[in-house]
């Protein structure tokens, strides 16, 4: 019996289950640390199971693959457990500083554990089929939590998100049933050999170019990313965080999951498409960020430049960039989520989140302006925080090809994120506060709760950016399982011979 | 809405419907059925006699916060996944149980997919109700 793959599946849930009973009293945030924690646990213990075996695989009910509910983990499907439960640990302790009682009575804890589960399902999935229903069950629970507040601005950010996830999902679902019909199997690894029997390769691309449709509306790249900055500035600072580090990625990880197992078949074609997509998307969303003012909106602007690099590593389709893309989905998720929980602590201190009328952080509370320094620079690519390592490969990788002029948009979009983050700086921390506020961490209500995980995250930051060694192997040896799924199809179908 | 006829019709029909939700979840293991459509017709139940005799009477009736009752069939719907476990197959594999089984008949069987089914019935009961619960009383 594999409890470890199931375990942080099943934690979640539970936690969701007795969150939503215990709904309308304190315990609930407490199960919901609980639950994160114990998830946490599992997804290190999964992570152990892998770098051991490489690849594990799991039948749902005793059906047999490519029949029945399977769930894998590879190399990358561990990490994003891994990564997903850490930033979940994080915010479910953040939330006890963040969620009023009327927001944990309407079932905040209850939707943020489902929410995990479906990240986390996504993740584990071992076919296309089950990436569809765990892609609704995070959306039923981020839209949920999108207008938990009711407020007009909720439902209007909550209503876009919706409609563009529902688009996405019924171009998902079209090409689900003319991939079924073309090759009788949605299982991924029995996809991976079936595929290459097609006879109608042309037809595939266009499928193929659905699912880079459908996925890269989850994922928010260029020209399908609006929905993004419409939504992730509403509501609560803890949901945004988890929306902000973990949504997007699961599009990106599908992107990446379905382009290099599945469709390899016409790399020349839709990878050159996703060359263009990744150049455009790192272009107008760090553009998009230096026009806004909000401190969530150039947060938000920010991902969708930051998801053009992974986009990018994806499309040159080297093992080194890949490795890039990789490290940079890892290195994102920590650095976005904590610059988005550092803007809670912000608002929460100054009472705003327009950066021109807000100030005076850096010398009233200049621990936070630490901590907010450590991800920012992190994310602009700073050495020797993660956000170097991870740009270096990626640029690198297109060094290496000889692509100058994308290497020279990786390089200049850089440059234009500190201008942005430089922006937040200068506005919300260095200049006094409008109103002469002086606002101290001191004041802050539950300071322990939101502070406790921004400076956990900002740790993880500076371990990985100064110990990049451990991970860009890893990264290395996850690239060589996505290049040779070999051993990935073995764990699911069993020794072809 | 007060109306007589509707009110003591409508008592009736409920008890009717809730009866052949159980009947229909019951059945759904070999023929049509099951735990989703037994959970709609008992949620059929209660939106009836919340028509005719209001949301406060048809929570009343209901006993328990539906949002709990959804919650509280998914917990059921899991544990019966788990439960296979215990036998040592993978999760959500069904186990079976037949009671006074001799040779040449089956006896009653029982199994962990009829517990799987009741959690299914509870949460789409629980999960209706609080949306036209809620429907209704903004109207």
């Amino acid at each position: 019996m594999s409890w470890y793959l199931t375990l942080p599946l099943i934690i979640p849930f539970m936690a969701a289950i007795i969150a939503y009973l215990l709904r309308s009293s304190p315990l609930g945030a407490w199960v919901s640390i609980i639950g994160s924690g114990l998830g946490l646990i599992a997804s290190v213990v999964l992570m152990a199971v892998v770098l051991d075996a490489g690849v594990v695989a799991g039948q749902m009910g005793n059906w047999p693959a490519p029949f029945g509910i399977t769930l894998v983990a590879d190399l990358l499907s561990a990490v994003m457990v891994l990564i997903t439960a850490i930033t979940g640990f994080a915010v479910a302790i953040y939330a006890l500083g963040d969620i009023n009682e009327r927001q944990a009575k309407l079932g905040y804890h209850a939707l943020f554990q489902i929410l995990l589960a479906g990240v986390t399902g996504a993740f584990l999935t071992g076919d296309l089929f089950n990436l569809y229903v765990w892609f609704e069950v995070m959306l039923i629970a981020s839209f949920g939590l999108l207008i938990l507040n009711g407020g007009k601005e909720q439902i209007d950010g909550g209503v876009k998100y919706v409609a563009l996830n529902l688009i996405s999902t019924i171009l998902f679902l079209t090409g689900i049933g003319l991939l079924y019909g073309m090759t009788g199997t949605l299982n991924f690894a029995d996809l991976a050999l079936k595929v290459d029997e097609v006879e109608n390769q042309g037809l595939l691309t266009v499928v193929a170019m659905m699912f880079m449709v459908a996925f890269g509306v989850k994922a928010a790249v260029f020209p399908l990313f609006f929905w993004l900055p419409a939504a992730y500035h509403t509501p609560s600072f803890s949901v945004s965080a988890v929306f902000a580090g973990l949504l997007t990625k699961v599009g990106v990880y599908a992107l990446i999951r379905m382009f290099t197992m599945v469709f390899d078949h016409d790399i020349g074609f839709t990878h050159t498409v996703l060359l263009w997509v990744a150049c455009f998307t790192m272009v107008i969303g760090v553009l998009g960020a230096a026009a806004q003012s909000d401190f969530r909106k150039i947060l938000s602007f920010h991902i969708i430049s930051q998801i053009g690099y992974m986009i990018l590593g994806l499309a040159l389709m080297t093992p080194l960039a890949l490795v890039g893309a990789v490290f940079y989905l890892v290195h994102h998720i920590i650095v976005k989520a904590n610059l988005f929980l550092i803007a809670g602590i912000a608002k929460r201190l100054t009472g705003g989140t327009e950066v021109y009328q807000i100030g005076g952080l850096y010398k009233s509370a200049p621990f936070l302006a630490v901590l907010f320094l450590i991800p920012a620079f992190s994310l602009a690519g700073f050495p020797p925080l993660s956000g170097f390592w991870a740009k270096y490969i990626i640029v690198k990788a297109t060094l290496d090809l000889e692509m100058w002029f994308v290497a020279f948009i990786a390089l200049a979009v850089g440059l234009m994120t500190i201008y942005s983050m430089t922006k937040i700086w200068a506005e919300a921390f260095w200049k006094p506060h409008p109103d002469g506020i002086e606002p101290e961490l001191k004041t802050l209500p539950n300071k322990a709760a939101q502070i406790i995980p921004v400076a956990g995250l900002a740790i993880l930051t500076i371990i990985i950016g100064l110990n990049p060694e451990p991970f860009v192997i890893f990264a290395e040896r996850t690239t060589e399982q996505l290049l040779d799924p070999t051993a990935y199809i073995t764990a699911v179908l069993g020794d072809p011979s | 809405m007060n109306s007589v006829i509707l009110v003591a019709g409508a008592r009736l029909q409920a008890v009717l419907l809730l009866v052949f939700s159980a009947y229909m979840m019951l059945r759904g293991h070999n023929a049509p059925g099951g735990g989703f459509i037994g959970g709609l017709i008992a949620a059929t139940a209660f939106v009836v006699y919340a028509i005719a005799c209001g949301t406060e009477d048809a929570r009343k009736a209901l006993r328990f916060d539906p949002g709990s009752i959804a919650g509280a069939g998914l917990g059921i719907a899991l544990i019966a996944g788990i439960m296979a476990a215990f036998w040592g197959d993978a999760l959500f594999t069904g186990q079976w149980l037949f009671i006074g089984a001799t040779e040449d008949s089956k006896g009653i069987p029982l199994s962990t997919v009829l517990v799987f089914d009741i959690g299914v019935y509870l949460v789409v009961l629980g999960a209706i109700l609080s949306i036209t619960f809620a429907l209704e009383d903004a109207v």
